[in-house]
C-alpha cells in the first residue's frame, strides 16, 4: 500500500486533489481511498488529505501517520505545521515553489535522501498562467506523476475531466503537462548529478 | 457499473435508483452531500416523478416525510447528530403509525460540547424509536443497504435508518459498484402501502388508544421488528442473487471459526480492526471480529452463537451510555447470558478521536493476556481528566469544563479566550 498526505490551506483545493489522486489510480485499475481530516474548513488554514492506494481492497480507516510520500501546497506551513510528521525515510516530498529545499531551510532535514525524491514545482505560477487562478492542487498532482511513477499523466487527465468540464478541464490540463515535465526534467537533472557525484 | 466517488455521492445514486417520490431534508453537516446531490438529480430529471421539497428544520422534515408516506409515496430524508435530536418526537410518530420511511443517519457526535465529528451516539439514542437500524461497515455496504433499505420497510411497514459513519464513509472517495436501473427494479417492487390517506377511501391514521389498546399496538411494532429479523437475512440473498454480492445480512463474521477473543464492533471502523486482526492472526492469535449490521432489531441469537465458543469478548462501540459504559455493550452482554466468557466494553471513536492500529492492537493484546477491565475509555489522556477532576476539587468556581480542558491540552491559547 502507498500512501500520500498532502499538506495545504483551505481554498487551495487540498481535498479535491486527494480525490482526484485516488481518481487517477482508480483510472489505473487500482483500489484507491481518499479522505479529508475535518478541522474548521475555513479559508487560509491549514487542511490536511489522505490518500492510500493499493493493489487490494482498502480496509483501514486511521488517519495516515507514516506517509510514503508527502504533497505540501503551501511552503509556508513548513513554519506552522509539522509536515513532515512519521515520513518514512527517503520518501517522496513535493513542494509547491521556486526555492529549492536548502532555501527553505530543510538542508539538515533531507541530507540523507536520494536526491530524486526531493522535487519543487512552481504550482501556483503555473496554475495562474494556464487557469488564471492560484490553485496549485492539479499541477502538483501531475509533479507527483512524474516523481513517484505511481500514476501516470494520462490518469491525471482523466481524473482532471471527471472533475471539471470544458476550459477549466483543458486550462488544468496544460498546466498539468507543465508540471509534469518540469519534475521529470528536474529528477533527470538530480539522477545526473548524483551519477556524476557516483 | 464501477466508478470512484465519494461515498455520499454513492448513496445518493442508490437512493435515485430506488425511485422516491418525495425527498424532504434540512441540510446538516455530514449529511449535506446526500441530499445536495439528489436535489440536483430530481432538479435535472435525473429521478422521474419525484418531488424534492425544502423544509425549515429537521422535525419539519420527518413531519413531511410522515405526511408523503401516509399518501403512499415512496419517502426519503437524511439527518444527523442534533438534526436527529430535534425531529425526534417525530421519528418516533414515523415508527409508531408503521410508515416505511427511508433515512441515512450520517453518524455524528451529540453536543454539548458541539463536535461535528463521527460517533454512533445520534443514532444510538433513537434505538428504543421502534425504527430498524441498520449500520453500514463501507461506502459499497453504505449503497447496497439503502436499496435493500426500501424494500424492508416496506415488506413490514416500519421506517428503516442507515447508519453510515460521517466524514470517514461519507466523504471518502472509494470504488463501488453503482447497479443498473434494470437491477434495481428487479429487487425493489413499487410500493404497495398496507394504509393510504385517500380522499376517495377515507381512514384516520393516527388514532388515539388508551389503556385497552396500548400494549397490544405496542407489542405489534416488536412483533414487526422480530419478522424483520427472519426478513433481514432473506432479504440479503435476493440481493446477492441479483447484484452478486454479500451485503446486509444481520451479522458479518470475519475469522471466528476457532476464536478465543472475538471483537464486536459497527461500522467503518470494522475495516481497521480486521487488519489488526489479520496482524495478530499472523502472530499466531486466535483472534475473530464479530461486525453488527443489524443493531434493530438486534440478532440476539446469532450474537450469541457467534460468541459461545470464545473465551473473551471485546465490545468495541463508538457510544457512550453516561452512568453506566456501553450501549453496544449491554446487548451483546444480553446475547451472552449464560455463557461462561469474560465481557470487555471498550468506548472509542467518541467525536472523530482516531481509532488507530496502534491503539487497537495494545488494546486486544491486554485483553488476551487478561488484563483489560470491563469499561475502558480507549487513548483517554487521564492527565487531561485528572487535571480537572482536581480542580473542581479545589475550586468551587472551577468554570466551564470544555474551556478548561482545552487551554489544558494547548488547543486555545492561554489568557486569549
Amino acid at each position: 500500500m502507498f500512501q500520500v498526505r498532502i499538506h495545504g490551506r483551505g481554498g487551495q483545493g487540498v481535498v479535491t486533489a486527494a480525490e482526484m489522486l485516488s481518481i487517477a489510480a482508480f483510472e489505473e485499475g487500482r483500489h484507491a481511498q481518499a479522505f479529508p481530516s475535518f478541522g474548521s474548513e475555513r479559508t487560509g488554514a491549514p487542511v490536511v488529505a489522505f490518500c492510500r492506494i493499493a493493489d487490494e481492497e482498502i480496509r483501514l480507516r486511521e488517519p495516515i501517520m507514516e506517509p510514503d510520500a508527502l504533497i505540501i501546497q503551501d511552503p509556508t506551513l513548513l513554519l506552522q505545521v509539522d509536515v513532515f510528521s512519521g515520513l518514512k525515510k527517503g520518501g517522496y516530498i513535493l513542494i509547491n515553489t521556486s526555492r529549492t529545499f536548502a532555501e527553505l531551510g530543510l538542508g539538515d532535514y533531507v541530507r540523507d535522501w536520494p536526491a530524486d525524491r526531493l522535487c519543487t514545482v512552481p504550482a501556483t505560477d503555473l496554475s495562474r498562467k494556464h487557469v488564471g487562478r492560484p490553485m496549485p492542487n492539479v499541477p502538483l498532482l501531475a509533479g507527483f506523476a512524474a516523481a513517484s511513477g505511481i500514476i501516470r499523466l494520462e490518469s491525471v487527465i482523466k481524473a482532471i475531466n471527471a472533475k471539471f468540464s470544458d476550459r477549466v478541464a483543458s486550462n488544468n490540463s496544460a498546466a498539468a503537462t507543465e508540471a509534469y515535465q518540469f519534475v521529470a526534467d528536474e529528477i533527470k537533472a538530480a539522477r545526473h548529478e548524483e551519477a556524476a557525484h557516483a | 457499473m464501477l466508478k470512484q466517488t465519494e461515498g455520499s455521492h454513492a448513496v445518493a445514486e442508490a437512493v435515485g435508483l430506488c425511485r422516491p417520490e418525495v425527498i424532504c431534508a434540512y441540510p446538516i453537516s455530514p449529511q449535506t452531500h446526500i441530499v445536495e446531490g439528489l436535489g440536483e438529480m430530481v432538479k435535472a430529471g435525473e429521478i422521474q416523478d419525484c418531488e424534492f421539497i425544502n423544509v425549515e428544520s429537521e422535525f419539519a422534515a420527518m413531519s413531511v416525510a410522515i405526511g408523503s408516506s401516509a399518501t403512499g409515496a415512496r419517502t426519503y430524508t437524511a439527518t444527523a447528530s442534533q438534526g436527529l435530536l430535534f425531529m425526534a418526537e417525530a421519528v418516533y410518530n414515523a415508527s409508531g403509525l408503521g410508515l416505511p420511511i427511508v433515512m441515512t443517519v450520517a453518524n455524528r457526535a451529540i453536543g454539548a460540547p458541539i463536535n461535528i465529528w463521527n460517533d454512533h451516539t445520534d443514532a444510538l439514542s433513537q434505538r428504543d424509536s421502534g425504527w430498524i437500524q441498520l449500520f453500514a461497515e463501507t461506502n459499497q455496504e453504505a449503497l447496497d443497504l439503502h436499496i435493500q433499505a426500501f424494500k424492508l420497510a416496506e415488506e413490514v411497514s416500519l421506517p428503516v435508518m442507515v447508519c453510515m459513519d460521517g466524514f470517514i464513509l461519507t466523504h471518502a472517495y472509494e470504488r463501488v459498484d453503482v447497479p443498473t436501473q434494470e437491477q434495481v427494479d428487479a429487487f425493489l417492487p413499487p410500493y404497495e402501502p398496507r394504509q393510504v390517506l385517500d380522499p376517495t377511501d377515507p381512514v384516520s391514521i393516527g388514532a388515539m388508544v388508551g389503556p385497552e389498546a396500548f400494549s397490544e399496538v405496542r407489542y405489534l411494532a416488536h412483533a414487526k421488528q422480530m419478522q424483520a429479523l427472519e426478513l433481514i437475512p432473506r432479504l440479503a440473498e435476493q440481493f446477492k442473487a441479483v447484484f452478486g454480492r454479500d451485503s446486509g445480512g444481520l451479522t458479518h463474521s470475519y475469522l471466528l471459526d476457532d476464536a478465543e477473543t472475538v471483537v464486536v464492533a459497527m461500522g467503518s471502523v470494522l475495516g481497521t480492526i480486521k487488519d489488526t486482526v489479520d496482524e495478530m492472526r499472523a502472530a499466531g492469535e486466535k483472534i475473530g471480529v464479530l461486525g453488527i449490521t443489524s443493531y434493530r432489531p438486534f440478532p440476539l441469537d446469532n450474537v450469541r452463537a457467534a460468541l459461545q465458543n470464545a473465551q473473551r469478548v471485546v465490545v468495541l462501540e463508538k457510544s457512550l451510555a453516561v452512568g453506566i459504559g456501553g450501549v453496544l455493550s449491554t446487548d451483546v452482554r444480553m446475547a451472552m447470558s449464560g455463557l461462561q466468557l469474560h465481557g470487555h466494553t471498550v468506548v472509542a471513536g467518541l467525536g472523530g478521536r482516531a481509532i488507530t492500529r496502534k491503539s487497537l492492537r495494545a488494546l486486544f493484546a491486554k485483553a488476551v493476556r487478561g488484563e483489560l477491565g470491563h469499561l475502558t475509555f480507549l487513548d483517554l489522556d487521564w492527565n487531561v481528566v485528572n487535571k480537572q477532576l482536581e480542580r473542581e476539587r479545589t475550586t468551587r468556581r472551577s468554570g466551564p469544563a470544555a474551556e478548561s480542558m482545552l487551554r489544558d491540552i494547548g488547543v486555545i491559547a492561554t489568557g486569549i479566550v
